[in-house]
């Protein structure tokens, strides 16, 4: 029996894998991708928590996936196999969220099954899983999804705060702040704002971690 | 190097074990999502009575407000009544009646019927008619509520599948939806006017007009005509059946 070097399931590195993506690899922020789910799911908190989960567990196990099978996979139709572990796992979380939390299904509508066309999923395929073990595979998943889902929780939490006045369905904003005339800012349900959010998100990022600027 | 068999077997067993599993899970979980329909239109229904229904009570309040389900052919006979969770008439419950496919036969000029729902709220009477019809980007539906003259607006309910959120979405708003109380589908001398959905209609309206006319919606100009065409057609439907409820 060769020795094989014995790296306990959350070593340093491990970790690293788990940590990277939620500042400075993260992959909305620093990659940029995931964009458009990010600003399209945002507007109230529960789908953005729904979809966030979502995205984490599909590229937990599709990553963990490939690197099991990575070895096999005739390279002639590698994208085509990563695409169906990818495709299958969101159907069925599709189908899981359809016939469990069918409100928030609702919600999401095309936008779980558009989580395959997330750049992210497929860029860990080919830039992770395809050459690491299971296990750091796995993290390497986490990681990014949860980098992913930080983003998406703080523009959820905003947007409907300020755009509906409530958290989770929940009406946090005073009534009397309405009777002073306050009203909910209809723009940031809007799109074009969350994409706003994202620029702010990414200016303190980077003012706060200097290595992230480009030396242009 | 990966032999052309190689890979034509490892497409074809991927791909069954795949279609297998999902085929499996799609099974196993389609009874609760069926649920979860029927549940949403009951939700739809009692909105249109304004009725807040939740996800967890709304089979027993629907059973409990919604009285009587019936049936109705174009030339405005009862060919189905379900009434205290029987069927008394017809082969088919009427919240089970297809509309999409109803709709769809009327289109090629064949034989169909379309569900009316009857409400008890409270010692009164709301017939609750349901709507089908296309937005800008997708189906549009909705239920509107009659009280017992069959004129006035009772309640309505709209909703949508793709709609542009902030636009054609806001069909879904109480405000949108609360316009419609009060506003009636035959003017005076009974013609059936249905309910137009019109750009700034409390201002652009003559004063008849607007008892049967609601404001649309700014930047969803589309699915407010979509509305508009909806409650027309469908409407048409039950005419017979009205005008001989009303002798």
């Amino acid at each position: 029996m060769e020795a094989k070097e014995k790296v306990s399931l959350f070593s340093a590195r491990n970790i690293k894998l788990l940590t990277n993506p939620l500042n400075l690899e993260n992959p909305v922020t620093v990659q940029v991708l995931g964009i458009c789910s990010a600003l399209a799911v945002t507007a109230k908190l529960k789908p953005a928590f729904v979809m966030a989960l979502s995205v984490v567990i599909v590229t937990a196990f599709s990553n963990l996936v490939i690197s099991i099978i990575r070895n096999g996979i005739p390279p002639r139709i590698r994208i085509i196999v990563q695409l169906t572990v990818v495709a299958t796992l969101v159907i069925l979380v599709d189908q899981l969220l359809k016939a469990f939390v069918y409100d928030v299904s609702r919600q999401l509508s095309v936008f779980v099954g558009l989580i395959i066309t997330n750049c992210i999923l497929m860029g860990r395929l080919e830039a992770f899983a395809m050459a690491n073990k299971p296990w750091q595979s796995f993290l390497d998943g986490i990681g990014n999804g949860l980098g992913y889902s930080w983003i998406l929780l703080v523009l959820g939490f905003i947007r409907e705060l300020f755009g509906s006045g409530t958290l989770w369905g929940y009406r946090v904003m005073p009534q009397a702040f309405y009777d002073l005339g306050y009203k909910n800012n209809g723009l940031i349900i809007l799109p074009p704002m969350a994409l706003i959010l994202v620029g702010l998100i990414i200016w303190i990022q980077r003012s706060k971690s200097r290595e992230l600027v480009d030396k242009s | 190097m990966y032999s052309n068999s190689y890979v034509f077997r490892y497409a074809a067993i991927m791909v069954v074990l795949v279609a297998a599993a999902l085929a499996s899970v799609a099974m196993l979980l389609k009874p609760a999502q069926d649920r979860n329909v029927a549940i949403e239109r009951m939700r739809n229904i009692l909105a249109a009575a304004n009725i807040e229904a939740t996800a967890d009570n709304a089979i027993d309040l629907f059973n409990k407000y919604i009285v009587e389900e019936e049936a109705i052919s174009p030339k405005g006979e009862v060919v189905g009544v379900y009434k205290n969770q029987k069927l008394e008439k017809g082969d088919v419950r009427p919240f089970d009646i297809n509309l999409k496919e109803e709709l769809y036969k009327q289109s090629k000029g064949q034989d169909f019927i379309v569900p009316l729902y009857i409400a008890d709220v409270n010692g009164k009477k709301l017939y609750i008619f349901p709507l089908l019809g296309r937005g800008l980007w997708g189906p549009i539906y909705g239920n509107l509520a009659l009280e017992d003259d069959f004129v006035t607006v009772g309640g309505s309910m709209f909703g949508h599948e793709k709609e542009t959120p902030g636009l054609g979405a806001e069909i879904q708003n109480p405000e949108f939806e609360n316009q419609f109380l009060g506003k009636t589908i035959f003017d005076d001398k009974g013609n059936f006017t249905s309910i137009k959905v019109v750009k700034g209609a409390s201002k652009v309206l003559t004063p008849e007009q607007y008892k049967h006319g609601v404001d649309a919606i700014s930047g969803g100009t589309i699915t407010s005509n979509g509305v508009s065409a909806m409650i027309q057609s469908n409407m048409s439907n039950y005419l017979e059946y009205i005008k001989k409820q009303k002798i």
